[in-house]
Formats: structure tokens, C-alpha cells, sequence
């Protein structure tokens, strides 16, 4: 099965004020039909900005892909233009974000909002596009669709107001769905039910997510693959049960032991144990990094790891790692 | 285990060459103001004449090589009154820039923080500011007699309503920052509070404001001389000599589009610097730059 | 030295008035806190959880008097400060301290991060000039940041730095309990792991009480001792730690649990989420128990009758009318 997503050797970069960002630094990867992959990482370390890369959606005064292919349905997103992409956005290709309030325009309708979408790519006229709209707004799981569709962003709960980005995005039965933490800024329980409703909408309609996330969990209960992002790198990914099972790379191993865990039983004898910390900090992007990223902070760093960019070693079973030190990892366990 | 601070970026080296190029309305305002500012302190030593000599056999002449922009209907040197007259413009300008800010930046900070008095006072604003200045700054100048003090208070008082406005809008925006709470939290009392943390994060936009008012302040005492309501008429003000010339507009269009051309060059350097600096400040649109 | 609890708080309530109309007159109330009570002892960490909207930030601001409490007491150290004045409130600021969630607009970012640190010792005239800035720099060490640093800017500092400097400034006048809201939840999980990893130090070290609000259940069940969890204004159930994880009491404490995800892709979606809805607004709360409209197992009386907070067993409290003293501890059935 040919990847439907296929992203090769992207570079992005940012101009500031203290240099050049290298925000996507060499981040190669493929997303086949209908499966979900998840990229996760911290802050900065790209993801985002990597989602962007792909819709184009990188603020051209600042910012460009400097360099890098992205094939989606084997054409080069890289080399359309900006009408080709505007057809292929919210069409073919859609995103939803964290904000869902910022996200929607507050002066206009939910309905409106959806409609817009189906007509401007299906051309259809506005009574059946809100027809359509309603169709989504049930599939979303909304009650009463009717009437929400009158209803003003503002007057829709946090919760809501996802479902409707995702019902927008989903309106026209894109190829591929981009979502960018979009869990991140809703509560707990509610945050279960989106999740649900996503993957039940992937069985339903077969659109490959792309599901950019820092928390763990989610990806280990969402995803099929994994991706891990470190300072604008991809250090490892696998299938989603491999990577948990065995992670391979210190810095996601690091990720792993940082955090608090609900569902082990160990600290409920009393004690607290204390949590492993990755000790140092993010590394600085305009400056160029030698050797790997995350040699500053690895307890097993060498000097080649310092000097020399880590090759993508495979570990067997779709599970590749950037390091110089895959066996003796492997072995401390 | 000391975290090490110093992986962050490096402190930018401050490079006076490069400022002026990121910054050339704030250069461009500042470097033509300061030129005025010497013209003025230097008037003594750049006018050509006397500017109060009068001598009606030399009036109503075109510009010369001994008058360098021409005479008015007394014979007065233009050029030397221009030059003087850049004295009272400026200090009229940076006078009520200076005491309505410090007015403004007082009621401002009171308003602001103590919401008791802020209904008051900010309806007395609202009453003063619905009042055109002109009309408040004659009607104040009328009670009493006509001089250079009385015009520049007669200036600030409808200048000070929009410092007001602008220190108050910046306190009530501070005032629910998690860093005020966490001062407060700390210990901190009302007046340290004031002083240390909501004071600093005023003046910037408070800066900004004087630059306004100095340029109105400017345009108000002009209009004021032209009416006869300012410094009196044998003093050269940009006003005044506009005022005096009005007569002669025709044969002598000199007395005034002289004078008019230095009032209009001098606001805009004002209003310069201030859009500059505003946009500098401005911690959003700075970041931009 | 008394054995009273370091913060206690009775039957608090916090309401809100909602202004509309043209003469802007009073047309409803928020009921952010709507009658808690709970009470912290020394060295003890408690945990206030919930979601958004359920009054936990505005029982961390009260008990700090960032906010006057519409009805209710709060004690420190046993003292009354419920109707305390600015002026009078101020000598009791020293027990009691905060940090906060944002690291980037919690401190002042016009101040040197030594002034921020030490204002309070210089506010309470513990310290003055040259003695202040030597326990400046001892407090930077101990939350392990460089004393040369004291000279630099906030913005110069990363987040989980940020939110050492806010511990160090707490700390300063060594309080005997800290208000810690949401103070991990802007961070990434590795400098979140520093952060949670001091504050427990600390407490070993220095007997702390902490009043640790958050809305995640992992970080909550990794620092406190005890847990409250938080519904719209009340609490719903408030237990010593194991018990609350391995024999949750309130439906609402299992929806959380079962709602919590984790990284383990063997737990994925076994679960079905058993709370479905939105959170009801606190402005228009429903009566009754407030958890009525999305409890599984609500019955009729449920939605006429707010269930007080009772103790069922020696230290479990619980909210619910089907939890009676004394009663079932395991499943509910469906009702």
C-alpha cells in the first residue's frame, strides 16, 4: 500500500531577530491510507510547524520551507501554487487546532461556517450545503443539529466547538485530517469523548489522521505509529505498542519515566518516589547543532554522539531510532 | 544541581547604527526636533536683526540678502521673529507636555487603582474633554491677565483628560496580572505596588501621549496668539506674527507662510517621534520590528 | 507549637454577581464555590481536582484573601481571617504563599529576577539590602538555579526556570503553607518532573503544607497525600490518596478516572468514557445534586436533594446519596 502522505528531508525555517530558526531540521516520514500517526514531542521541538509545512500555511514574511519534499497523492505540494493549494485546503487536506474559539470565526454561524466550506469545494448550491452541514453536525455527535446550525461559536461550549471544527474539517471528506493538540485545551472528560468521536469517524469515513499531540497518553490510546520530535528532529519512531513497550531512544525513554503515572501501582505504598528528569534544557535553534540533538542531555552520550549526526537505525518491526548507541541502551533496559 | 543559566540566547549587543535603521521615524523626529531645539536656544547668536526693532521704512520688504525671509508691516526682521519665535512655541509645547503628564500620570494611577474615586473623576474628564481646548484655554485666559504662565496652564488643563485616560486604561490592564497578585500575595502594599510595579509599565505609553499632547499644545498657543488670546503681541510667537501678518497676505505672503511652514515642520517632528516611539514600545508591534 | 491545621476552611462560599441590562444591575450569580470545607495540616499535601469551572483556582485565591468570600470562614494557624481588612490581613501573608500557573505573566517583567525573589523579605522587613540579596542567592541555589543569575530579566529565563524563581519567592519568608495553582500545567513533561521533584524535596525538607490545585490526575496522585475532588462549586469526594485511586467512591471520581488517559496502549479504548454532556455553567447550575444530569447512576431523588459531604468511613467523605454511611463501598449498580 503506497503512503498517502509522504514527507522527505523537510527543512523550515524562521527569521528572528537572534538569527535563523531551524524549527524542521530533516524530518522524513509517511502516513499510509487511512491510518493514524501520531507525532509527539515538547515545545519547540516542531511538530506544529511541521503540520504547518505541509498545508503551506507557514507565514511567508518570516518563515519558509527551505528545503525538503512533500508528496501527498504522489504531487508535490511543494511546487504548487497558491490556488492549488487553497483547493486542496479544507478539501483534501484539513486541519483542526487546539483553540477551538479562535479557531472559529465568532461573527458568523456554526452552519454558515460549514456551509462556506462545502460550497467554495463542491460547488454545490447553499441549501444543500447546509444540508450537508447538518449531516456533519450529526455525525459529530451534536443533538438537535438543526438548530445548532443557527447557533454563534460563543454560545457552544469548549467541547462543542471541537466537534464543529472536526465536523468543518470532515465536511468535504478529506484524504487526510491534520489535528494539532486538539484535546489540549479541553477538560479530562471531555477530552475522552473527542478522542472517541475521532476514531470512530476513522472507521467510519477512512481519512488518515496526522495526530500532533506532547501527551503521551493520548498517543498510546489514539495512535498507530508514533513519531518522536526532538529540536526539530525526528529521534524515533515505531508502531505505537513497540515504542511503549520498548522505547529506544534516551530522550523518549526520558519522556516515558518523567511522568507521573495513574495506572502503576508503585507509589501507592506511601512514598513518593521521585521522578526522572532529563536533566539541561531545550537546545537553542539558531545556533547550528553539532553532532545530536540531544547529546547535551543523554546519559549516553559519546564523543562520536557529540560530533556526528546520529544515522536512522532499524530496529526491527517498523521501529527506527536516530542513535549512535542503540545496543547499549537496549541493554540497560 | 544548578541549572545552567547561561543556555539561553545571548544579551544583543546595542549597535547605535543599527538602531537608527530599524528605528528611522523615531531618528528622523528626533534628530529634526533636537535641530529645532538648538535653533531656539541659539536664537541669539542666528538672528540676522533684531527681532523688535521697528522700523516702518523698511516695511513690507520681499526677502533679501539682509532680510533673510523678508519684513512685515513694521519693518521687523521675519527671519529674527521666526527664530525667536521658536522659543515660545517650545517651551509652551514641552511645558504642557511636561505638567499634564505629571497631572495625567497622578489621577491616572488614581483612577486606575482605586476604583472609588475613578466614577468621579472620569466624568469630570469626560466634561472637560467635550470642551474644544481653544475655547477652555481662552475662556480661562479672559479671567485673568494675558502671559506667557497663563497660557501654558491655560493649555494643560484640556490636555490632561486624554493622559488620564490613557495612564488609567494601562493601570486597570496591570491590575489583574498574575504578578500583581503574586505581589500582593508577597506582601506588598498599595503604595510600594504602585510605585515598583504598576508605575513602570505607564511610562512607555505615557511617553508616547506627551509627544501628542507637546504637538497640540503647540497648535492650541498658535491659535491662541492668532486670536489675540496668547502671549501678548509685541512677543514673537509663530502665533502672533501669523496674526500680524494676516492683513498683508497679499502683497507680503512671507510673514506668513514663513512662520506657518516652521509651526508645521515642528509638530510634524513631534508627531514623528511619537508614532515612532509608539510603535517601538508597543511590546506586540516591537517584537515585529 | 499548636496542632491547629495551617489552613482551614469552613462552609466557603464564593458567588459572583453577573451584571446586564442598561442599568447594569445585579441579574444572577456565578456560584464558583458553593459551601466547602476542609481543613490542612502541617507537612501535608492536598490535592484540589477538577475540571474547569468547578471553583478550585477561586478557593485557592480566597484562602490567599486575593478574594473576599461571600460566606464562610478561613483560618491560619487557627486564627479567624475571614473578615480581615488589607491592612489587618497583611502580618498574616507570611504563612501563607503561592505560586502560580502562567511563568510568563507571573512575574513582573520589568524587575530583575533577584528584586522579584526577595521583595518579599524586604515587605516583611526580614531582611534589608545586603542581608536580603545573601538569602536571595541561597534561596536561587536551593531551587537550583545559578546565584549569579539574580541580576538577569524573567524573559531571560525558560518556563520551568520561571517557575523556580516563583517557588524561590514563596519560599522567602518561610511560610507554613504554599498555594501552588496549577503550577506544572504550562510546563513540558521533563521540566515538569524537575519542578514536582522540588516541591517534594522541599516538603521533606522543610515541613510545607501544600493546597496543590490541578486538573491532572497523574501529577495529583504523584504529590498529595490527600484529594478533593471538585464538582461545580463542591466537593464531591475527598480521601487519603490510595484510597481514592483504588476504590473510588463518587461517580464522578470514576468518570474522571476512567476518562484519564495513559501511556499504555494495552488500556487503549477498553474503556468506554461513562460520562457523556458538557459541564453544566456555574452560573445556572443544576439542583439537586449538581452531578445529577450526567451521573449513570442517578435516581429521582438525586435531582431534588443536594447531597452533604459525609463521612462514610474514617477519612473517605463523599457527595452522593447513594454512598450512605457505613454502606457498600464497591460498584453502583446502574440505576
Amino acid at each position: 500500500m503506497t503512503a498517502i502522505l509522504e514527507v522527505r528531508d523537510l527543512h523550515t525555517q524562521f527569521d528572528t531577530l537572534d538569527g535563523v530558526v531551524r524549527a524542521v531540521d530533516g524530518v522524513s516520514f509517511e502516513l499510509a491510507h487511512g491510518e493514524t500517526l501520531g507525532i509527539v514531542g515538547e515545545s519547540g521541538c516542531g511538530k506544529s510547524v511541521t503540520a504547518l509545512s505541509i498545508l503551506r500555511l507557514i507565514p511567508t514574511e518570516t518563515g519558509r520551507i527551505a528545503s525538503g519534499s512533500i508528496r501527498f497523492e504522489g504531487e508535490e505540494l511543494t511546487a504548487l501554487s497558491e490556488e492549488a493549494m487553497k483547493r486542496l485546503r479544507g478539501h483534501r487536506i484539513s486541519m483542526i487546532f487546539q483553540e477551538p474559539m479562535t479557531s472559529l470565526n465568532p461573527v458568523l454561524t456554526v452552519g454558515t461556517q460549514i456551509a462556506e466550506n462545502v460550497v467554495r469545494h463542491r460547488g454545490v448550491p447553499w441549501r444543500a450545503a447546509r444540508d450537508r452541514a447538518c449531516e456533519m453536525l450529526d455525525l459529530v455527535r451534536i443533538a438537535d443539529p438543526r438548530r445548532r446550525l443557527d447557533e454563534y461559536p460563543h454560545q457552544l461550549s469548549g467541547g462543542m466547538r471541537q466537534r464543529v471544527m472536526i465536523a468543518m474539517a470532515l465536511s468535504c471528506d478529506p484524504r487526510v485530517l491534520i489535528a494539532d493538540e486538539p484535546t489540549t485545551a479541553l477538560d479530562v472528560t471531555i477530552q475522552a469523548q473527542i478522542l472517541d468521536l475521532m476514531l470512530e469517524l476513522k472507521e467510519k469515513t477512512g481519512t488518515a489522521i496526522v495526530l500532533i499531540t506532547h501527551d503521551l497518553g493520548v498517543v498510546a490510546e489514539t495512535t498507530q505509529r508514533v513519531v518522536v520530535m526532538y529540536a526539530g528532529r525526528k529521534v524515533e519512531e515505531a508502531p505505537v505498542e513497540v515504542l511503549f513497550e520498548e522505547p529506544l531512544h534516551p530522550y523518549t525513554r526520558g519522556l516515558m519515566r518523567a511522568i507521573p503515572r495513574l495506572d502503576i501501582e508503585a507509589d501507592l505504598a506511601g512514598t513518593r518516589p521521585r521522578l526522572q528528569e532529563i536533566p539541561g534544557l531545550v537546545p537553542i535553534l539558531t545556533r547550528p547543532i553539532v553532532g545530536c540533538a540531544f547529546a547535551p542531555r543523554c546519559g549516553f552520550a559519546t564523543d562520536r554522539c557529540r560530533a556526528e549526526p546520529p544515522p536512522i537505525v532499524d530496529a526491527g518491526a517498523g521501529h527506527t531510532v536516530a542513535c549512535w548507541e542503540v545496543e547499549r541502551v537496549r541493554a540497560a533496559a | 544541581m544548578a541549572i545552567l543559566v547561561d543556555d539561553l540566547a545571548p544579551p544583543r549587543r546595542f549597535s547605535l547604527v543599527t538602531a537608527i535603521r530599524r528605528n528611522p521615524t523615531i531618528a528622523f523626529g528626533g534628530l529634526l526636533l533636537a535641530a529645532l531645539i538648538v535653533m531656539a536656544i541659539l536664537a541669539p547668536v542666528i538672528a540676522t536683526n533684531d527681532p523688535f526693532k521697528i522700523a516702518p521704512v523698511n516695511r513690507l520688504r520681499p526677502p533679501s540678502e539682509r532680510w533673510w525671509f523678508g519684513t512685515d508691516q513694521f519693518g521687523r526682521d521675519v527671519f529674527s521673529r521666526t527664530v525667536y519665535g521658536a522659543r515660545v512655541s517650545l517651551i509652551v509645547g514641552l511645558s504642557v507636555a511636561a505638567f499634564s503628564c505629571l497631572l495625567g500620570l497622578a489621577l491616572g494611577l488614581a483612577c486606575g487603582y482605586f476604583r472609588r474615586i475613578d466614577g468621579l473623576v472620569m466624568r469630570v474628564m469626560d466634561g472637560l474633554m467635550a470642551i474644544p481646548s481653544i475655547l477652555l484655554a481662552i475662556a480661562l485666559i479672559t479671567l485673568t491677565r494675558p502671559g506667557l504662565g497663563i497660557v501654558i496652564v491655560a493649555i494643560v488643563i484640556p490636555e490632561v483628560p486624554r493622559v488620564v485616560r490613557v495612564v488609567r486604561a494601562v493601570v486597570l490592564s496591570i491590575r489583574s496580572q498574575p504578578y500583581i497578585e503574586s505581589a500582593i500575595a508577597g506582601g506588598t502594599r498599595n503604595t510600594k505596588l504602585l510605585i515598583r510595579h504598576v508605575l513602570p509599565n505607564t511610562l512607555a505609553p505615557l511617553i508616547v501621549q506627551s509627544t501628542y499632547v507637546c504637538a497640540s499644545a503647540m497648535l492650541i498657543e498658535a491659535g491662541l496668539s492668532f486670536l489675540g488670546a496668547g502671549v501678548p503681541p509685541e512677543v514673537p510667537s509663530w502665533g502672533n506674527i501669523i496674526a500680524q501678518g494676516r492683513t498683508f497676505f497679499q502683497i507680503a505672503p512671507w510673514t506668513i507662510l514663513i512662520p506657518g511652514t516652521f509651526l508645521a515642520i515642528t509638530v510634524l517632528a513631534v508627531n514623528l517621534l511619537g508614532d515612532g516611539l509608539r510603535d517601538r514600545l508597543d511590546p506586540r508591534l516591537a517584537r515585529r520590528l | 507549637m499548636s496542632a491547629a491545621p495551617v489552613l482551614e476552611v469552613e462552609n466557603l462560599v464564593k458567588h459572583f454577581p453577573i451584571h446586564g441590562g442598561l442599568l447594569q444591575r445585579r441579574v444572577g450569580e456565578v456560584r464558583a464555590v458553593d459551601g466547602v470545607s476542609f481543613a490542612i495540616a502541617k507537612g501535608e499535601t492536598l490535592g484540589l481536582v477538577g475540571e474547569s469551572g468547578c471553583g478550585k483556582s477561586t478557593i485557592g485565591k480566597a484562602a490567599l484573601k486575593l478574594i473576599e468570600p461571600t460566606a464562610g470562614r478561613i483560618l491560619l494557624g487557627g486564627e479567624d481571617v475571614t473578615h480581615l481588612k488589607p491592612g489587618a490581613m497583611w502580618p498574616h501573608r507570611r504563612r501563607i504563599q503561592t505560586i502560580f500557573q502562567d511563568p510568563y505573566s507571573s512575574m513582573n517583567p520589568r524587575l530583575p529576577a533577584g528584586t522579584i525573589v526577595g521583595e518579599p523579605l524586604e515587605n516583611f522587613g526580614i531582611t534589608r539590602g545586603r542581608a536580603t540579596d545573601d538569602r536571595v542567592a541561597r534561596l536561587f541555589e536551593r531551587v537550583g538555579l545559578r546565584p549569579d543569575a539574580v541580576r538577569k530579566y524573567a524573559h531571560e529565563f525558560s518556563g520551568g526556570q520561571r517557575q523556580r524563581l516563583g517557588i524561590a519567592k514563596a519560599l522567602s519568608v518561610n511560610p507554613d503553607l504554599i498555594v501552588a495553582d496549577e503550577p506544572v500545567s504550562a510546563l513540558d513533561v521533563s521540566v515538569q518532573a524537575q519542578v514536582l521533584n522540588l516541591l517534594i524535596d522541599l516538603q521533606d525538607e522543610l515541613g510545607l503544607a501544600y493546597l496543590f490545585i490541578s486538573h491532572d490526575l497523574a501529577v495529583m496522585r504523584h504529590i498529595s497525600h490527600r484529594i478533593a475532588v471538585m464538582y461545580l462549586g463542591r466537593i464531591v469526594e475527598l480521601a487519603d490518596k490510595r484510597m481514592l485511586f483504588t476504590q473510588p467512591l463518587h461517580p464522578y471520581t470514576e468518570a474522571l478516572l476512567s476518562a484519564a488517559t495513559a501511556p499504555d496502549p494495552k488500556r487503549r479504548r477498553r474503556r468506554k468514557p461513562i460520562v457523556q454532556g458538557d459541564v453544566p455553567s456555574p452560573a445556572k447550575p443544576p439542583p439537586g445534586c449538581h452531578f445529577h444530569t450526567r451521573c449513570p447512576y442517578a435516581i429521582a431523588e438525586c435531582r431534588v436533594t443536594a447531597p452533604p459531604l459525609i463521612e462514610v468511613a474514617p477519612g473517605r467523605h463523599v457527595a452522593c446519596l447513594r454512598r450512605p454511611v457505613g454502606g457498600d463501598q464497591g460498584p453502583l449498580p446502574i440505576a
